[in-house]
């Protein structure tokens, strides 16, 4: 409904380049105001915790294991060139690049897939791939300690079928397969969403310019995907680059990652400031690496 | 020389849709073809059913001779500009029309010179380098156009290419593409749901609604002899008034108008008859309308002035007429409420059926 042009009933000015620019402020700062219980939220529980580890990734380790904020020194960031956190960065690359490696080849797919159905049929796959959401990730993943454990169904299988008894849990196998589990939903979503809006008009354009089934997929479906691939792998390499609860859970001793170095640090070797230097260390490394490659996705799009 | 396409009783059904029922139709070698029809009326099925992107329920569709089957579309001797023109976004102006060679593995050389030549021919060869997004409307839909034609189709389909342009460059494109098909010579086959549109480019049209075809015929003699009511509605403007047959040479409208119109159906007959609004010529009572012409005698009641025309519309025991009469000074003009003949040669009176 409109309103009659009698209801202007206060004292309206012509308006002026000052009062223009008086209302946009006025503008800006009611969207500030409105964001502002958010970002007090992330300045307390994000930023100030980050910059407490910044500094203490300077800080000197006393003798007996407490941090005195004094002494600022290099030393925990020139152990980030020992072999051993050397082993362990690489066996984390390693796995969190072979996470994300089958997670893509798992997921496109079944993304794919999902995404050429009717909207119906979508609706419901989506939520099937958001089911695992819907218990605690730390339940799940005991949840495969049982199954990959030495007497567990896969081991019972095998042995039934005159197999040997499946020893994997407890290796980096294990991590692997939990590893995978965990973060394949991540990878599927963005894939999805960057399948759904596809055009599929280019990719009947490419048959009718001969291009076979095949082609048609290599030449202009993947090339158009790839929004979705670097989303999820970002979401899926990041993550398990720092994992700590999976590999804890299902990996042995010697198969230390990360996440879990890291966590020593801070609890068993009680080296706060060579755990903050660690984490500082891969923070910065997947910023580099993330910011490279947003840098080369948008310009092969 | 067999036809370039020939459908014979292909149907497609959705489901329970039926989008095209057993369609009949030759398109001859060369020609411009339009399949015309208001939208959902099976035209663009028809188009993607030749295409290979849909396969038909039934029936059968030949390219030169050829069956086409369930042949894929990258199995067919055709291609197609898509209405959004469907130009690959991550590629270039000159990848994108190298693509349909590149896959039918052509020598780079040759894909070059074919390339750049069919790139002058829509003069863009400037662009080469260029991404589709960095191309205006009309320039897109060259490219759209240079990717089809630099495979050298037997049959080039076009799937309302012009829709997404503003008129000014919607009527230069229509005029720009029929010299293009008589330069290339390739027969084209288009779909579109603008009558104008057909009327200006086509050799012959095909109208079609509800998945029948209704009419096939040339331009002019779409516009001038409709078969049936709606393809008489639906091409241009035309008075439709209900009449009966008297005797071959003349029917009678209401209010006992009697008018020469020649048709077969018997004495006695229901029909409509249609009159376009610019063969009508406007008289005073006095002058009143020569012996040769039929006239219909009218008040005017509403007079619209639309720049080059004025539009009127005339009360008469027949019914409403609208006349379109051209502004120019030796046409004179009538007012509103004046009494008026409106007078048409037999030869303009369609008899469209019931």
């Amino acid at each position: 409904m409109t309103a009659p042009m009698d209801t202007v009933t206060e004292e309206v000015a012509a308006v002026t380049p000052e009062l223009e620019r008086d209302a946009e402020r006025a503008d800006s700062r009611r969207g500030l105001f409105i964001a502002l219980p958010s970002l007090v939220y992330l300045v307390l529980f994000f930023a100030i915790p980050l910059v407490i580890v910044v500094v203490y990734s300077f800080a000197t380790r006393s003798s007996t294991g407490l941090t005195l904020l004094e002494g600022w020194n290099l030393d925990s960031y020139r152990r980030l060139f020992d072999p051993l956190v050397a082993e362990i960065a690489f066996r984390s690359l390693v796995m969190a690049t072979a996470t994300t490696l089958i997670c893509l080849v798992l997921s496109y797919p079944l993304a794919y897939f999902m995404a050429t159905r009717s909207a119906r049929t979508r609706n419901i796959l989506l939520v099937l791939v958001m089911i695992p959401f819907w218990s605690n990730f730390l339940v799940r993943t005991y949840a495969w300690r049982v199954l990959l454990g030495s007497d567990g169904p896969l081991s019972q299988l095998s042995q039934a079928l005159g197999g040997e008894p499946i020893r994997i849990l407890f290796t980096n196998y294990a991590v692997l397969i939990g590893l995978v589990y965990g973060f394949l939903p991540f990878m599927v979503l963005p894939l999805y969403a960057a399948l759904e809006r596809m055009d599929w008009s280019l990719v009947e354009a490419a048959r009718d310019l001969y291009a076979s089934g095949w082609r048609s997929f290599r030449k202009v479906t993947f090339p158009l995907s790839m929004p979705g691939v670097i989303a999820g792998s970002i979401l899926v390499f990041i993550p398990t680059l720092g994992a700590y609860v999976t590999p804890a859970i299902l990996g042995g001793a010697r198969t230390t990652l990360l996440g879990d170095y890291i966590v020593s640090q801070f609890l068993a070797a009680r080296n706060q400031p060579f755990g903050s230097a660690l984490s500082v260390a891969v923070m910065a490394v997947m910023l580099i690496a993330t910011i490279i490659y947003f840098r080369r996705g948008a310009r092969t799009l | 020389m067999s036809e370039a396409v020939q459908l014979a009783q292909v149907s497609k059904h959705f489901g329970d849709l039926v989008a095209v029922d057993a369609l009949d139709l030759d398109i001859h070698d060369g020609e411009f073809f339009s399949l015309l029809g208001p939208s959902g009326c099976g035209k663009t099925t028809t188009l993607r059913m030749i295409a290979g992107f849909e396969y038909p329920t039934s029936g059968s569709l030949k390219i030169h001779g050829k069956e086409m089957g369930l042949l894929p579309p990258n199995k067919r001797p055709v291609n197609t500009v898509f209405q959004s023109y469907a130009l690959f976004p991550h590629m270039t102006i000159k990848e994108n029309v190298a693509f349909g060679l590149l896959m039918r593995k052509v020598e780079a050389s040759e894909i070059e010179r074919r390339t750049m030549r069919v790139l002058e021919l829509v003069r863009l060869a400037d662009r080469v380098d260029a991404k589709p997004e960095q191309l205006s409307g009309g320039q897109r839909q060259r490219i759209a156009l240079a990717r089809a034609l630099v495979n050298e189709p037997e049959v080039l389909l076009l799937d309302e290419p012009l829709g997404a342009l503003d008129l000014k460059l919607r009527q230069s494109m229509q005029i720009e593409l029929k010299e293009l098909q008589h330069r290339v010579g390739i027969t084209f086959i288009y779909v579109t749901h603008d009558q104008q549109e057909a009327l200006t480019m086509s050799d012959r049209i095909g109208v079609m609604s509800e998945g029948k075809l209704l009419q096939v015929d040339s331009p002019q003699d779409l516009y001038d002899h409709p078969r049936t009511r709606f393809v008489a509605d639906f091409i241009g403007e035309i008075n439709l008034l209900p009449a009966k047959v008297i005797d071959p040479t003349m029917v009678e409208l209401a209010g006992a108008n009697k008018i020469r119109a020649r048709t077969d159906l018997p004495s006695g007959e229901e029909i409509t008859i249609g009159i376009r609004p610019e063969r009508f010529t406007l008289h005073t009572i006095e002058e009143g309308a020569p012996a040769d012409r039929n006239a219909v005698e009218g008040t005017v009641f509403r007079r619209i002035y639309h720049g080059d025309f004025f539009f009127y519309d005339i009360q008469t025991t027949a019914g409403i007429l609208e006349v379109k009469e051209e502004n120019r000074p030796s046409v004179a003009t009538h007012d509103e409420g004046a009494r008026v003949v409106a007078s048409w040669n037999p030869e303009a009176t369609t008899v469209v059926g019931a």
